[in-house]
């Protein structure tokens, strides 16, 4: 098999549409956390912005709907966590996970009627580019809308973070919402629309599945990338620019392992499904060794429940 | 108050005659491993169900039952609350199967894909759907341009590599250049993971996709791509209309409907089934016209010979990769050396992963 230089393009091109979803959910989810809160139900959002896509594709025919529509659906289910975390105070991790199996019921209840049903093809951008250009064409065009977005995102979300007041803030809040109370900030407000913001992101990130990658609805079609991405988040130790090198890496490895086989080099294949989460793991090591590193970016409230006294 | 509690006597009377009759009545039940919605495998036992409501008898199921003990919670609840006949459809459910079969000497049971029959109400059964494989690699064998061929498979278990050797097989016959990439996924549906499996096998040459996982992912994969594809279980047709060449379906409905009528009559005896195309339990979709008239002609003559005997999918001599005769000439592979199947055909390339 002698790579060329067209293939290279086309192998880099297929990791990095696969991870997409990663992206958008792991960026959604590192502005819910760098607030102080842990949502573990990004699977649960995830899926559920996958079949409300999916539904409204069918039923409206505007892809346009169906995408605001199922940011819309991960915001609605993030907002239950919200309520239940933030006004109820319940516990975040104990909630998360019941948001979690509560998404996957839900969607396939509502995915009932949706299943076996083709998709509709979703409009790619700059198409006669992908072919005219080697190596460099087909991993830069060809793709979705929601794909560029999700190569943006990062970025955004980094300056957002370290340049604009309202990042700041955020970051005060995850880090001593009783300091950001004291200095008139509402930590609620705050927090809540720090949740809502990563459910409508996780949404988005199941809808880029349902939608564009595999246009149809299978029950629990997400296969557990919400796990991988909450992984991711720590992964790229709440840094929005390694989230998308993380994502890129956890992405490639399993379009690799595909391509390996289908090359005939034998790797054993769960110990490469099982690699996201031992580099994770290792990550968690190091940076926990040296506690200067994980204080720059970890937020120190994560998980704890906030309440404040009146 | 006195008349209220005759009101609540009364209907809760006229209820228990209702459940009461609704007991006597025969009644056939199913226990699922997945959805019903999964459009793959539980999605053809449920096509079969109906077919047996159809045919005039009540039938309930039960979806998405994990294997193990919730398994045989589900199959003992079946049994108590008055099923005559249980149809358990995966092959996780054979010790819980038979184990509730002990305790329910006058309910019958029914296993898939199992062996086991350890009381005389328990019986087994399977579909022969290496059958199915032959006739699309005698298609593969034909059609493709680059001599590669693409198969994703899920699990390294008898079943699966039956499927690639009678499939290796078939298409040698017809064109002895043929090689046969294949790519474990190890899992029965993910989508996003077969379409990445699919594209994976097509950017490496692969110009026929082949799969043994439940999505229908692969085939939209290889309908976009333009190379030709094979559908798995049910008919994929309209997922990609130009791409498939034919899909085989597992049709489990004549044989639920024989069973349950049996299982009411009186009738019902102990076996063993393994049916194929001969019986229509393995059958095939329309074949698609684009591969021509003759090809499609003489795959319908093979799929003629394979249900009547006079071909059989495993004809001798067959070597294994490293040159060991698994069948003498002019003989055909036995069931049991089926059933265990465990090795490659020569001409497959690579290992089966432990």
């Amino acid at each position: 098999m002698n790579i060329d230089i067209n293939f290279l393009g086309v192998l880099i091109g297929a990791i990095m549409a696969s991870s997409v979803p990663l992206i958008l959910a792991a960026s959604g989810e590192l502005i819910t956390e760098r607030s102080g809160v842990l949502n573990l139900g990004v699977e649960g959002m995830m899926i559920i912005g996958a079949i409300s896509g999916f539904a409204l594709m069918i039923i409206t025919d505007n892809l346009f709907l169906a995408i605001i529509g199922s940011m819309l659906s991960g915001l609605l289910l993030s907002f239950i966590f919200g309520f239940l975390t933030q006004s109820l105070l319940t516990n975040h991790v104990a909630t998360g996970l019941a948001l979690t199996i509560f998404g996957i019921g839900l969607s396939a209840m509502i995915g009932k009627d949706f299943v076996g049903i083709p998709g509709k093809e979703f409009p790619l951008l700059f198409v006669n580019l992908k072919e005219a250009i080697p190596l460099f064409g087909p991993i830069f065009f060809g793709h979705s809308i929601v794909f560029y977005f999700a190569f943006l995102l990062p970025f955004g979300t980094n300056y957002f973070l370290k340049k604009t007041k309202i990042g700041l803030i955020v970051r005060a809040v995850g880090d001593s919402p009783v300091s950001a109370a004291n200095q008139g900030i509402n930590v609620l407000l705050v927090r809540y629309c720090c949740i809502l913001y990563g459910g409508a992101m996780c949404g988005l990130g199941g809808a880029y599945l349902s939608l564009i990658y595999t246009p149809q609805w299978i029950e629990n079609m997400t296969a557990g990338r919400g796990w991988i991405a909450l992984a991711l988040v720590v992964f790229a130790t709440w840094s929005p620019l390694k989230v998308l090198v993380g994502a890129i890496i956890f992405g490639g490895i399993t379009i690799l392992q595909l391509h390996m086989q289908a090359m005939g080099i034998r790797i054993p294949v769960q110990f490469l499904s099982a690699l996201p989460y031992i580099m994770t793991i290792v990550v968690l090591v190091i940076i926990s060794r040296d506690s200067r590193k994980i204080k720059l970016n970890t937020p120190t409230s994560l998980g704890q429940i906030f309440y404040k006294e009146k | 108050m006195y008349k209220y509690f005759l009101r609540l006597l009364a209907s809760v009377l006229l209820l228990l005659g209702f459940s009461m009759s609704a007991n006597a009545e025969f009644k056939v039940g199913f226990v699922y491993v997945g959805p019903t919605g999964d459009h793959g495998w539980t999605y053809q036992h449920d096509e079969g169900r109906k077919a047996v409501e159809a045919a005039g008898i009540k039938t309930t199921y039960v979806e998405s039952v994990p294997e193990g003990a919730d398994a045989e919670r589900v199959i003992r609840q079946l049994a108590q609350s008055g099923h005559d006949l249980i149809f358990t459809t995966s092959f996780g459910y054979m010790d819980p199967t038979n184990k509730v079969a002990k305790d329910f000497p006058n309910v019958k049971f029914e296993h898939a894909t199992g062996y086991k029959r350890e009381h005389s109400n328990v019986s087994t059964y399977s579909a022969r759907f290496y059958e199915g494989r032959t006739l699309l690699g005698h298609m593969a064998g034909k059609m493709t341009k680059t001599n590669v061929i693409g198969y994703i498979a899920s699990f390294p278990i008898p079943e699966v590599i039956r499927g690639i050797n009678a499939m290796t097989l078939a298409a040698q016959k017809v064109n002895p250049n043929i090689k046969t990439k294949i790519v474990w996924v190890f899992t029965w549906y993910d989508p996003g993971k077969e379409s990445e499996a699919a594209q994976a096998l097509i950017d490496q040459g692969a110009d026929i996709i082949m799969q043994h996982t439940d999505s229908t992912a692969p085939v939209q994969v290889a309908e976009k791509a333009g190379v030709w594809s094979f559908g798995q279980a049910s008919d994929m047709q309209r997922f990609a209309p130009k791409s498939i060449l034919t899909s085989i379906i597992d049709d489990w409905a004549p044989y639920y409907v024989e069973r349950s009528i049996a299982a009411r009559d009186g009738t019902w005896k102990q076996q063993d089934t393994w049916h194929g195309l001969n019986e229509g339990m393995v059958a095939m979709a329309p074949y698609n016209s684009a591969m021509g008239s003759e090809l499609v002609k003489e795959v319908e003559k093979l799929q003629k010979e394979l249900a009547s005997g006079k071909a059989h999918s495993f004809t001798g001599p067959i070597y294994d990769q490293k040159g060991n005769l698994l069948v003498a000439e002019g003989k055909v592979a036995d069931d049991g050396m089926l059933a265990g199947m465990s090795v490659y055909v020569k001409g497959v390339e690579g290992d089966i992963p432990k």
